[in-house]
């Protein structure tokens, strides 16, 4: 059936095209010998084809095209039948005689066109003349066709101000009642096509008539087009006209176009300054009208407008634009109750929009927009619907793009309040974009209470939420938690108290975060104290008796139990790194016991926790580089650490992770600049103990491979180098024989004739002995020292 | 044989020709067989003047009893076998009894001749004008020349011209008002008017204006009526809603009209109709008729007129 149609609609068009085609030859025939009596006749047979009622608008538009096309023909051909010396009156009347009206009123037109542009009656008379006459076309396609065909010949002929047709006085005004008498006409005709024919073709009409929109809308652009039209005209004529038909013409389809046109066609300022007219239409549009579509639109053209310069916001002041809007959203939304809640989300993200741009200065209005949309929410059941969720967060994202400052929104009480609404992983995704928002502004936040709300607002990163959410994504997790760790990073305040007031919120905050939390949000949150710990340092020298309330060792103590926290959690590795880090910090403070604490806690982590092999050789050499640079010990805790550290060494499971912890203990005993460490005899015990390693593990790849491995010379190299480190720094143990009785060693491993040649080997042995030959040939005090190694 | 079709044949041309044949206006007129042709146009009260020349054929003599002239104005009733009545003859001899050698020509002149009525041209009836000349000659017979011409008689500007107006409808379906600027219009002339459509509850594909002409012929028991429409124009196209106005611009130039006649000569009336005719989709039609005075204007009183 629906097949059928769309054949025969064919076949039809294509008998109207060619019934078109054979009269406009005939009618060609006529122009070329110069026949008025026969072009009127085959151009009314031409026109007639128009007459059709069985093709679609599509189609239609198709054959109108065609004769379009022919009728531009045929006005050349009158003009040049009137500069004959043909009177146009006579041909105005002549094309009149056409007994059926729409080829009748074509004619007319074209002839109308003509007679405008001889000048021999004032343009608005013929226009009138012509726009009344088309009143004969009631059938609404033809009808829009017709007027679509007037407005088409016209339009370069309007009475306008400037135009050459402009008549003695107030002619803007004539041309201006032509558009808007078309307007009116075809925009009846386009509702009513919505009423004919049967009722279970709706839908097909709607979209038919959607595909014939843009014939009406035409008229509202030549209407913005015409030059005369100035605000004055616009608010007092032209705006309230238009709207009157928007309004009564009581179509939904109609409405939002219409509506929509006026916005996108006329110039901002005078939207701004006809604001107020233009909204009070909206509540009295359809309830099926898209309002708030039109409505954002409008407020987003303000927006752009505003944002065109400030210059114009003066303008936006003047006409209370932000109270105008306001209320008329308002009104929408009461008028419209069955609106959905992305609607409603829609319109105040686009208020709020307009808002920032015109009056960034008013967080008031900003507060006012939020606590509505909160009242909106807090009216409705669940927000389930995600488009509505999507809203709210470009809602919430505006403020923060625009002010660039987490303050802002801190400051906006029913921010915190919108987020309520949001499902987690909404909520989650708001406090990434916050967080990316401070990242990006670089702006560190430095008062606790900001602190507080912040973690407030992005407590959806913080905290689990209530449910569970099982299969989360592990990588999307990690990338959360990373983010809120160098959110902590941005929290700082110059005021030391402001500052560990900040670190207590966070420490709140981030506590409750779980197991899984934890091991991302506690590091970043102890180097923060650490470094407060450390200003303070630096600080209370010069400040004595101010800032008593906080000391370094308050920061510890918090510190401790803030690390204490991971002990739930076996995460031991990090614990112990972060309590060497203490002690380190603790030591910059000068609080020996405080160290000596922290490194005890370490201690027993190593011990108790770290059970893995790896792990224990990575924790060893982090607990000797860090001892390594202890200052503030004694000489009684610091043997005693030393001591536990040199005996750890040696109980590592591997050999050769044994030898080389143990010759890095050897630093343990000689520090540059300490002078209490400088024990040569220990240096020498550590270093010859690495090596009897050493030679155990040579001996042990022998005996279970047969064969040495360059493993362990590898190992020997590795000493070699601490040989001549120490040989360097003068400690009196190391003596040239040991070196070079090492260099032998290592030649004899190397060329033995079991040995495989490793070339990683061979290059780290033949670059010591550069640098040893480097060294002899510097020069000076080194240089001789040096010079005593004979290779 | 040449000789025996010349036997048949007229003895003579006999030519009419008016006096100011030149200047005189010449409307088209439709003859008996169909053919169209340009004859002087005359209004009442003017002087027909002009000569006849009589050329005999060559070689041949005329012989005659007398050559008279007459002005004719007849009826022809169509339905009443054809017969003729005269209401107006005039008679001119021309010549006395005589022969004619060669061409000879005679003036004649009717002054001030009275023609009240209108050459007119309709479906039963016909009134004409006609110049008879009649040469006569006792056997052969006599020779029959005509003359056809048209009068045309101006009226003055009515001075009272009121519009028609009307409201008519059918109760709850559809009701309308309609408008014509006036009721008599001169043949020239332009129907401007409009229609409003007050309620609308059928589906009206389009509406036309019609011209009718009612000729009505014979008086009594015996008055035969016959209506044509000269006129279809389309007014509107598809279909209205309530509060719609339409506009009328109908010129009359283009159809054939006559003035209205009012009983001519206890013969026969033409009376001029406007039919609004609205037709639904259905195909059924809705119409109303008005009764409109047609005059024949002179063209001078048309002058300055437009649109």
């Amino acid at each position: 059936m629906v097949a059928d149609g769309v054949e025969d609609e064919e076949k039809w068009l294509s008998a109207g095209m060619a019934g078109l085609q054979q009269n406009a030859f005939y009618m060609h025939r006529a122009l070329d010998s110069n026949n008025l009596k026969d072009a009127l006749k085959y151009s009314t047979q031409m026109l007639s084809e128009l007459r059709t009622s069985k093709l679609s608008p599509h189609k239609y538009y198709v054959l109108y095209m065609k004769a379009f096309d022919e009728l531009r023909k045929l006005e050349i051909f009158f003009k040049d039948t009137i500069s004959l010396g043909f009177s146009i009156v006579e041909l105005y009347e002549l094309v009149q005689h056409a007994g059926n009206i729409l080829p009748r009123l074509y004619l007319l037109c074209t002839v109308g066109s003509v007679y405008v542009k001889t000048k021999e009656a004032p343009a608005k008379d013929i226009l009138k003349d012509l726009v009344e006459m088309c009143r004969g076309i009631q059938h609404p396609l033809r009808g829009l066709f017709l007027r679509s065909y007037l407005s088409q010949v016209s339009r370069d002929k309007l009475p306008d101000i400037g135009s050459e047709y402009e008549g003695d006085a107030d002619t803007v005004m004539d041309a201006v009642e032509f558009v808007l008498q078309n307007f009116t006409e075809m925009n009846k005709l386009w509702v009513r096509m919505q009423h004919q024919g049967p009722v279970n073709e709706k839908g097909k009409r709607e979209k038919e008539r959607n595909e014939l929109r843009d014939l009406i809308g035409k008229n509202l652009h030549v209407l913005s087009q015409i030059e005369g039209v100035d605000l004055d005209m616009y608010k007092e004529v032209v705006l309230p006209r238009v709207l009157e038909q928007v309004v009564n013409c009581k179509d939904d389809l109609a409405q939002y176009y219409l509506m929509d046109c006026i916005i996108q066609v006329f110039p901002d300022e005078y939207h701004l300054q006809s604001l107020e007219t233009l909204l009070s239409v909206c509540p009295q549009l359809q309830p099926s009208v898209d309002v708030k579509t039109v409505l954002s639109r409008l407020m987003d053209r303000l927006s752009s407008y505003a944002a065109s310069g400030v210059e114009v916001l003066p303008e936006f002041f003047q006409v209370e634009a932000f109270m105008k809007l306001n209320n008329a959203i308002h009104k929408v939304i009461e008028a419209q109750a069955d609106m959905p809640m992305v609607g409603v989300i829609t319109l105040y993200a686009s208020l709020l929009t307009f808002c920032l741009q015109v009056h960034p200065d008013r967080l008031d209005y900003v507060d006012q927009i939020l606590g509505s949309c909160v009242k909106e929410l807090s009216g409705r059941e669940g927000l389930d619907d995600s488009k509505a969720a999507r809203q709210i967060i470009a809602l919430l994202s505006a403020p923060l793009e625009k002010y660039k400052d987490i303050d802002t929104a801190l400051k906006l009480s029913n921010y915190r309040c919108i987020m309520e609404y949001l499902n987690d992983s909404m909520r989650k995704e708001m406090a990434n974009i916050i967080i990316q928002n401070i990242m990006n502004n670089k702006k560190t936040i430095s008062t606790a209470d900001k602190v507080d709300g912040l973690f407030e607002l992005i407590k959806g990163l913080i905290k689990d939420s209530d449910v569970e959410t099982p299969d989360e994504l592990e990588d999307e997790f990690k990338e959360e938690q990373n983010s809120v760790a160098r959110l902590i990073q941005m929290l700082h305040s110059d005021n030391h108290e402001e500052m560990l007031n900040i670190i207590n919120t966070v420490r709140n905050h981030v506590l409750m975060g779980g197991a899984k939390r934890l091991p991302y949000t506690i590091p970043p949150l102890i180097f923060s104290s650490l470094k407060l710990a450390r200003r303070l340092e630096g600080h209370d020298q010069s400040v004595t008796g101010e800032d008593v309330s906080v000391t370094p060792k308050k920061i510890f103590q918090i510190v401790t139990q803030t690390i204490d926290a991971l002990a739930s959690i076996p995460v031991p590795g990090l614990a112990l790194g972060l309590y060497l880090q203490c002690a380190e910090a603790a030591d910059d403070c000068d609080l020996e016991p405080v160290a000596y604490e922290f490194f005890t806690q370490a201690y027993i982590l190593y011990e108790e926790e770290i059970t893995d092999s790896r792990a224990q050789v990575t924790s060893i050499h982090l607990i000797i580089g860090t001892l390594q640079r202890m200052h503030a010990f004694g000489v009684e805790n610091r043997d005693a650490l030393t001591h536990k550290a040199t005996g750890y060494s040696a109980k590592l499971l591997k050999k050769p992770d044994q030898c080389r912890a143990v010759y890095a203990c050897s630093h343990l005993f000689w520090i540059d600049d300490h002078d209490n460490v400088r024990d040569g005899e220990r240096v020498l015990f550590c270093l010859k103990r690495a090596l009897r390693i050493a030679n155990s593990v040579q001996q042990m790849a022998n005996a279970t491979r047969g064969s040495s491995g360059t493993a362990s010379v590898v190992l020997f190299v590795e000493i070699l180098n601490k040989y001549i480190y120490f040989y360097e720094k003068g400690v009196p143990q190391i003596t040239v024989e040991s070196i070079q009785d090492l260099i032998e060693l290592i030649r004899n491993e190397l060329r033995g004739d079991n040995a495989k040649s490793d070339a990683v080997t061979d290059a780290f042995f033949s670059g010591t002995l550069r640098y040893i030959q480097f060294q002899k040939d510097k020069g000076g005090a080194i240089s001789d020292k040096y010079k005593l190694i004979a290779l | 044989m040449n000789y025996i079709i010349g036997a048949f044949k007229p003895a003579c041309h006999v030519t009419v020709t008016f006096s100011d044949e030149k200047s005189r206006k010449k409307v088209a007129l439709k003859k008996e067989d169909g053919q169209t042709v340009m004859v002087p146009l005359f209004r009442s009260l003017e002087t027909i003047s002009g000569r006849v020349s009589v050329e005999p054929v060559l070689g041949k003599k005329v012989e005659h009893n007398g050559i008279k002239m007459e002005l004719l104005g007849q009826i022809e009733m169509y339905l009443d076998r054809g017969n003729f009545y005269d209401f107006t003859s005039l008679v001119r001899e021309l010549d006395i009894a005589g022969e004619i050698y060669e061409r000879k020509t005679f003036p004649f002149e009717f002054s001030n001749v009275e023609m009240p009525y209108e050459t007119y041209n309709g479906l039963n009836v016909r009134l004409r004008y006609v110049l008879k000349v009649t040469i006569n000659r006792g056997y052969g017979g006599s020779v029959v020349q005509y003359q056809d011409f048209v009068v045309h008689n101006y009226t003055p500007t009515p001075t009272i011209n009121s519009s028609i107006k009307m409201e008519v409808g059918i109760e709850d379906c559809l009701h309308i008002e309609f408008e014509y600027n006036k009721s008599k219009y001169h043949l020239k002339d332009i129907i401007l008017g409009k229609i409003y459509f007050l309620l609308v509850r059928i589906k009206i594909k389009n509406m036309d204006l019609e011209i009718r002409r009612r000729e009505s012929t014979g008086s009594g028991s015996s008055t035969h009526v016959e209506t044509e429409t000269l006129a279809k124009f389309e007014l509107m196209d598809g279909t209205p809603v309530r509060g719609e106005s339409i506009p009328i611009r109908l010129f009359l130039s283009p159809y054939e009209l006559t003035p209205t006649y009012q009983n001519i000569n206890n013969k026969f009336s033409v009376k001029y109709f406007l039919n609004l005719v609205l037709v639904d989709e259905e195909d059924r039609r809705y119409f109303k008729q008005q009764e409109i005075t047609l005059y024949r204007l002179a063209d001078s009183a048309r002058q300055g007129e437009t649109l």
